[in-house]
């Protein structure tokens, strides 16, 4: 450490991704699934990843989470190498993934009751705040089958931010959703992030969602899963995915993706 | 119509045809008692109360039995899921002894603990626990991953995912080998009561034995029915409401 480096001293990353590769042995041949991936994420950043779909970029996300380890490379969270999944890199699935043995609130509970130091009382009203938030408190008692799929999300997103994870990392959450629901909770997550300050790692194939998000917008290609580009949104918040100019931001990203993934698809070819 | 009107409709022209059948003769009154004749029986033994301390006797084996079949079964599943150690060893070891007809362990019980209640534990137990223990390790091994895969990423961890979320996603799976487990619980414990004698209390499958030896067709019928009616009236009263919570929780009911 020299006396320069000492004198920065900045504050480390939210999130540190350094020279990470994944491959996984498949039956009959080993598929690279990432490749030297480098990525930092400042405390608060809304990033949103991008790419065509068998390009690692939902692996990048659970290596993040700790749900899945690289063979190659460190992941670090404030300075600290990720050793395991925590709440503190809360994940959110592209299936709602709730638990049909407890109804809506217990589900909304669920990670709440990890966290020893509330009381009972706090956690409970926790949950009806999220509940509240994404306008489920009605159903607080339903049970998971009775709510339709957009709904099933909604309290996917409650459960996901009851126990106020300070990162966010969400796989494709919204892609099963009618566009209506959609553009709803593209409103309601940015006010969210906005007012909870998250960091918020954001997976998608869909270059209007990333740009109508993301602060940042990271272009990846598949096979091996890389890194190709990287834009700066920055359109004034909150954002209508409708905005002619939100359009042209989408059509730029969508030009340099479609240049990365010509010579793939001569490849192909 | 109400199902349990339907039931007993059925039931009741079943007696009839029967009535109907020892009327015409299609067998000797020795072979075929009239339904009449098996209620005359049901009112003296109970009047006597050998049909009832049968009963009691019976339940009894058949509860605790497969209580202890359930207390191990249960964990022993969980762990052969669990662990690869334990699948390749003890669940490769419970198929095995699934598939023993489980009156084969009466020979066995008998040398082994007398003609005692422990004998007739011993093989419900038997009957029982490996059917339980392949259902709850099936069960288990059943449970989409992404369950325990969100638990963990709110902060779950080991024992906490396994009770709290893999547990209770196995349950739907689970019931049906705790109901299978009870089928072959009763099975065994008749088998095992027709076959051995034992000193300590007379079961039902003791009594329906000596009804063959002293060629009583009212108490052999009569025994057989009061045995359906517990595997009935246990189905409706242990495994019924558990499905009925189970199947409005998923959504899966009709």
């Amino acid at each position: 450490m020299g006396f320069e480096s000492e004198l920065i001293n900045r504050p480390p990353e939210k999130l540190s991704i350094e020279g990470v590769s994944k491959s996984f042995q498949g039956r009959t041949q080993t598929v690279k699934a990432l490749e030297n991936i480098n990525l930092q994420v400042r405390e608060g950043e809304f990033v949103c990843l991008v790419g065509p779909s068998g390009c690692g970029k939902s692996t990048l996300l659970n290596i993040i989470a700790g749900l899945d380890f690289p063979n190659e490379g460190t992941v670090q969270a404030d300075g600290k190498p990720v050793t395991g999944a925590g709440s503190d890199r809360l994940m959110m699935f592209q299936e709602p993934a709730l638990f049909p043995w407890m109804d809506v609130f217990g589900n909304v509970m669920f990670g709440l009751k990890l966290k020893p130091k509330l009381s009972n009382k706090d956690r409970k009203e926790v949950a009806g705040f999220y509940l509240k938030l994404v306008g489920l408190e009605r159903f607080r008692h339903a049970f998971i089958h009775e709510l339709s799929g957009g709904m099933k999300q909604r309290v996917a997103l409650a459960r996901a931010l009851a126990p106020n994870p300070r990162v966010l990392l969400m796989d494709e959450p919204f892609a099963a959703l009618d566009a209506l629901t959609r553009e709803q909770l593209y409103g309601d997550l940015q006010e969210i992030w906005q007012k909870r300050s998250k960091t918020i790692v954001f997976v998608t194939h869909n270059v209007r969602e990333a740009a109508c998000l993301g602060d940042r917008v990271i272009l990846f290609s598949p096979r091996p899963g890389k890194i190709r580009e990287q834009f700066e949104v920055s359109l004034p918040r909150p954002r209508d995915i409708n905005t002619v100019e939100l359009a042209k931001h989408a059509s730029e990203i969508k030009e340099a993706l479609k240049h990365h993934l010509k010579p793939e698809m001569e490849a192909i070819e | 119509m109400r199902p349990w009107f339907a039931a007993l409709i059925f039931f009741g022209v079943l007696v009839v045809l029967w009535e109907v059948a020892v009327r015409v003769g299609v067998s000797s009154s020795m072979l075929l008692p009239s339904p009449l004749e098996v209620g005359r029986y049901f009112v003296t033994s109970i009047q006597d109360r050998t049909l009832i301390d049968a009963s009691y006797v019976t339940m009894k084996r058949l509860l605790l039995g497969y209580l202890v079949g359930l207390v191990l079964g249960l964990p022993l599943g969980l762990l052969n899921a669990r662990f690869r150690f334990f699948g390749a060893t003890m669940g490769l070891l419970a198929l095995g002894l699934q598939t023993l007809p489980s009156v084969c362990w009466a020979p066995l019980a008998l040398l082994w603990f007398g003609q005692t209640e422990a004998a007739m534990f011993f093989i419900v137990i038997m009957g029982s626990l490996w059917s339980i223990t392949l259902a709850a390790e099936a069960g288990v091994r059943n449970v989409p991953p992404i369950y325990a895969r969100a638990a963990r990423t709110m902060g779950s961890k080991g024992f906490h995912t396994w009770v709290k979320v893999i547990f209770p996603a196995s349950l739907p799976f689970v019931v049906t080998g705790m109901k299978q487990g009870w089928a072959f619980a009763w099975r065994s414990l008749m088998a095992a009561e027709i076959y051995v004698t034992i000193l300590t209390g007379f079961g039902l499958g003791h009594l329906l034995h000596y009804g063959r030896e002293l060629h009583a067709m009212d108490a052999v019928i009569g025994i057989m029915i009061v045995i359906i009616a517990i595997g009935l009236i246990a189905d409706k009263i242990l495994f019924s409401p558990l499905e009925r919570f189970l199947h409005r929780r998923w959504g899966t009911a009709r």
